[in-house]
């Protein structure tokens, strides 16, 4: 049995939506742009009338829809090893089989290749080899990472400059046309107001039982705002829905919706460092609702934008704020400071503990994770427990095994909590 | 009395362990994991009552028999009455298999040949348990398998006949055999068993032993573990974590444990337990099961030898060969190289067991190093040289202050675990019945 929330449907139909818009772009004159989940700039995009393209989102929406395996397979025939980021290959494998995307309709071709820089290094070559592929243009924008901890102003201005000297030329270019602010600014203030209600939401994990799970039904909370939607109306409207139906989730005191239907008990309060696996997202979320687990904050859902630390978009100063965005996305924070946030998540959350679930294809994301898993063991005192799969290889994601250590981890919580099986 | 058991079902060997009521162990049973783990549990099971049984004759027997020799005839002739049992089974099965019609054209050597086989195997099962042969294994299927892979060898070369249509027909009765569970009449068995001793055994201790063979053994609760634990016909609450057994287990074997290190048939697991034995963090290998016992299996079945004889040959080099790959389908390509090479067959031995050591090291790293004392458990524990190239790593990393333990029995440390949470549970008034 298959149950979804009203605001899960809703979502899905608007990411259909937008690849149905995709698919119909060439015919309607739409220009194309291809960017990435971190750091994107949707509002300026859209500001062009252009319609963004997140080879991420295609690749997880294969993984979600069964059809990544036979993609990487593709893009291995091609030459790419075995040790590349399976993103990158599912998303050339399906290039190479028509580029037909994860709902069955085709995807337009780009027009520009904006290549918001925020930590994944991966990224340059994978817009290389797309570049490759399409001979388009491309523009890079470089967020500097985090590596002391904060922001700079000089940072900020840097990112500003880039913005306003190449980026806005390259797409004023691609969509010949001019800039229009106030559009760029009436899309950051909707930013901003789905903002508060995404971050309402995340927050109401901090309620016991937690009304959300905020890493496996987090995943879809974040689609709008971390995608295509963000400074639009649909946005807004989603994100309005998705509060009153957690609202009366949580009127109701009930758990977090899953698959199944709602959770019945709460018997652990996790957070969880690193993506999901895709390729079998539901049996790895029944691995831990079956065990009564509920994940109540996560940093996956943070890659495109840490908005409960207090950031909003400022249409006041939209190309500053745009900065701002991609500056603190939490691909782009150094090892201390997601061990910070990771902590403080634990605390305010009041987890029982922590699952990193380390991913193959992801070196941004995996590299560290042993010692944060130390770290964060010795300033919380609370267990760690670590997995290993992978995004969108279905080849590494061993069911048994991964069953087996998180069964481990839960009995491991459950002792240490001096429970009836101690 | 009443008694709880823990079963640890692993991918190559299910232990049982049972306690009294007190938690103290009365009894620990082995056999072959196969491909009905019902029967495997079902047989660890049994075994652990009978070794319960002849423990309690101990007591019981006291000073009548204090040098224990009494007590080891019996157990010896009971093992030899359930052997000459399973061979009973054994060849009826393969008689009805020389039956079939594909048979036809070779029946009258083939039953000659099983006719001969049962004699010799009668012969070499009372050499094993009344005689002073030293058997090659615990369990019947390769001691069966070594008497029958001899015989019919010889009898194919005198005969000229085909070695594969004997081989087939044992492998598909053993596995018969296998998947039927032990005859749980103890008392019968011990009773046709001591016939056999009668010339040792008065008329006292008879009484004795069938007072043994009638005392009920109360079993109030049950707690599975291990690889195939899923499958156990167990209530999900009786089930639990390898990882949570082994560090109990490994705790109540040396209570000063804070690490261990469980190599078992297909994974690895470093834990670190708190001075209670509670376990607060493991890391397991993933993926691949690379330095793995298997991977010893892999290599003695390559070498033609025993699992036993693999330690003492690699504890005979005097340099070790290095290896670097532990995965077990390259092991063999890997032998076969240094071989050609004109490497010694000890020295490669030995570099592949510091191979699987080396990977071990690793693991223990991920979960957090090692601390003082260390525990190493599961069936690789028995391998002397395992055992000396883990102390060498240990010191050359942590330092001389290190204790490791290894206890004789660490192969039932999983089981020791289960059954310590099962005798909790009724402890704390959580009695869960069997189903």
């Amino acid at each position: 049995m298959k149950v979804k929330d009203q605001s899960m449907t809703l979502q899905k139909d608007m990411i259909a939506e937008h690849f149905t818009r995709l698919s119909k772009a060439e015919e309607q004159g739409k220009k194309v742009v291809y960017t990435f989940v971190p750091g994107n700039l949707t509002e300026l995009i859209l500001a062009f009338d252009m319609l963004p393209v997140l080879p991420e989102i295609n690749a997880l929406q294969s993984g979600m829809r069964k059809k990544s395996g036979r993609f990487i397979t593709e893009a291995e025939k091609q030459g790419h090893s075995e040790d590349v980021c399976t993103y990158v290959k599912c998303d050339i494998g399906m290039l190479k089989s028509g580029n037909i995307g994860p709902t069955g309709e085709q995807l337009p071709k780009p027009d520009l290749l904006l290549l918001s820089y925020t930590g994944c290094f991966v990224f340059l070559k994978w817009f290389e080899l797309l570049q490759q592929e399409y001979n388009c243009p491309v523009v890079m924008l470089h967020i500097p990472y985090q590596a002391d901890g904060a922001p700079s102003p000089n940072m900020r201005n840097y990112i500003a400059k880039q913005l306003r000297e190449k980026v806005v030329p390259a797409l004023e270019k691609v969509s010949g046309k001019a800039l229009d602010g106030a559009k760029l600014s009436e899309a950051l203030a909707k930013s901003a107001r789905a903002e508060e209600d995404f971050v309402w939401v995340l927050e109401s994990a901090k309620t016991k039982p937690s009304p959300i799970d905020a890493y496996f039904g987090g995943v879809y909370y974040i689609g709008p705002i971390f995608t295509f939607f963000r400074g639009t109306d649909q946005a807004i409207g989603y994100y309005s829905a998705l509060r009153e139906e957690i609202e009366d989730r949580l009127a109701q005191g009930l758990g977090p919706m899953t698959p199944e239907g709602p959770m019945a008990e709460e018997r652990f309060r996790l957070v969880v460092e690193g993506p999901p696996n895709w390729t079998h997202f539901r049996e790895f979320w029944k691995m831990f609702y079956d065990e009564g687990t509920v994940v109540v904050a996560s940093s996956y859902t943070k890659v495109g934008g840490i908005y409960d630390l207090g950031f909003r978009h400022d249409p006041e100063e939209p190309l500053e704020t745009l900065a701002d965005y991609c500056l603190g996305c939490y691909t782009n924070l150094n090892l201390p400071s997601r061990v910070d946030l990771l902590e403080k998540y634990i605390n305010d959350y009041d987890a029982d503990g922590f699952v990193i679930n380390s991913v193959k294809s992801c070196n941004s994301f995996s590299a560290g994770q042993l010692l944060i898993l130390r770290e964060l063991e010795q300033r919380t005192g609370r267990s760690g427990g670590f997995i290993e799969s992978d995004l969108v290889d279905p080849r590494y994601f061993s069911a048994s095994n991964l069953k087996n250590r998180l069964e481990s981890y839960f009995q491991m919580l459950e002792q240490k909590r001096g429970g009836v099986h101690k | 009395m009443k008694c709880v058991v823990g079963i640890d079902l692993g991918s190559t060997t299910t232990k049982a362990v049972i306690l009294d009521d007190q938690g103290k162990i009365i009894g620990r049973g082995i056999t072959n994991s196969r491909s009905n783990y019902d029967v495997a549990c079902d047989v660890a099971r049994t075994e652990a009552y009978i070794d319960a049984r002849f423990g309690l004759l101990g007591q019981r027997l006291g000073h009548l028999d204090s040098d224990g020799h009494l007590l080891a005839r019996l157990t010896k002739a009971f093992r030899l009455q359930q052997y000459l049992q399973q061979l009973n089974n054994l060849n009826q099965r393969m008689a009805y298999w020389a039956r079939g019609d594909r048979y036809a054209d070779c029946r009258t050597e083939l039953e000659d040949f099983l006719a001969h086989f049962s004699q010799e195997a009668e012969a070499y099962g009372e050499r094993l348990f009344l005689g002073d042969e030293k058997p090659k294994s615990d369990f019947f299927r390769d001691l069966a398998g070594f008497c029958y892979n001899t015989e019919a060898a010889r009898f194919c070369e005198e005969n000229e006949m085909s070695f594969d249509v004997l081989l087939g027909i044992y492998d598909k009765s053993i596995l018969e055999v296998e998947n039927t569970p032990l005859d749980k009449g103890f008392g019968r068995q011990i009773r046709t068993a001591y016939t056999r001793l009668a010339d040792e055994v008065t008329g006292s201790i008879f009484a004795m032993v069938d007072a043994i063979a009638d005392e009920d053994l109360e079993e109030v609760n049950a707690v599975g573990t291990g690889y195939g634990r899923q499958r156990l016909p167990f209530d999900k609450a009786q089930i639990r974590s390898e990882i949570l057994c082994h560090g109990l287990g490994a705790h109540a074997m040396y209570p000063n444990t804070a690490t261990v290190l469980d190599i078992g048939g297909q994974d690895t697991k470093a834990i670190q337990v708190d001075p209670s034995g509670l376990v607060t963090s493991f890391q397991m290998n993933d993926r691949c099961a690379a330095g793995c016992g298997r991977y010893l299996g892999y290599i003695a079945e390559e070498m033609n030898l025993s699992l036993p004889e693999l330690g003492p040959l690699a504890q005979s080099a005097a340099k070790a060969v290095k290896i670097n790959s532990t995965c077990t389908v390259f092991a063999g390509a890997e032998l076969r190289d240094r071989l050609s090479d004109g490497q010694k067959r000890e020295e490669i031995l030995l570099g592949l067991h510091r191979a699987i050591m080396y990977r071990a090291m690793s693991l223990l790293a991920r979960s957090g190093g090692i601390s003082n004392e260390f525990t190493f458990t599961g069936g690789v524990a028995k391998n002397a040289a395992a055992v000396e190239v883990l102390r060498e790593l240990v010191t050359e990393n942590y330092g001389e202050g290190i204790v490791l333990n290894i206890n004789p029995d660490s192969i039932y440390t999983g089981a020791l675990g289960a059954a310590l949470f099962a005798h909790r549970d009724v402890c704390a008034g959580h009695l869960l019945e069997a189903v």
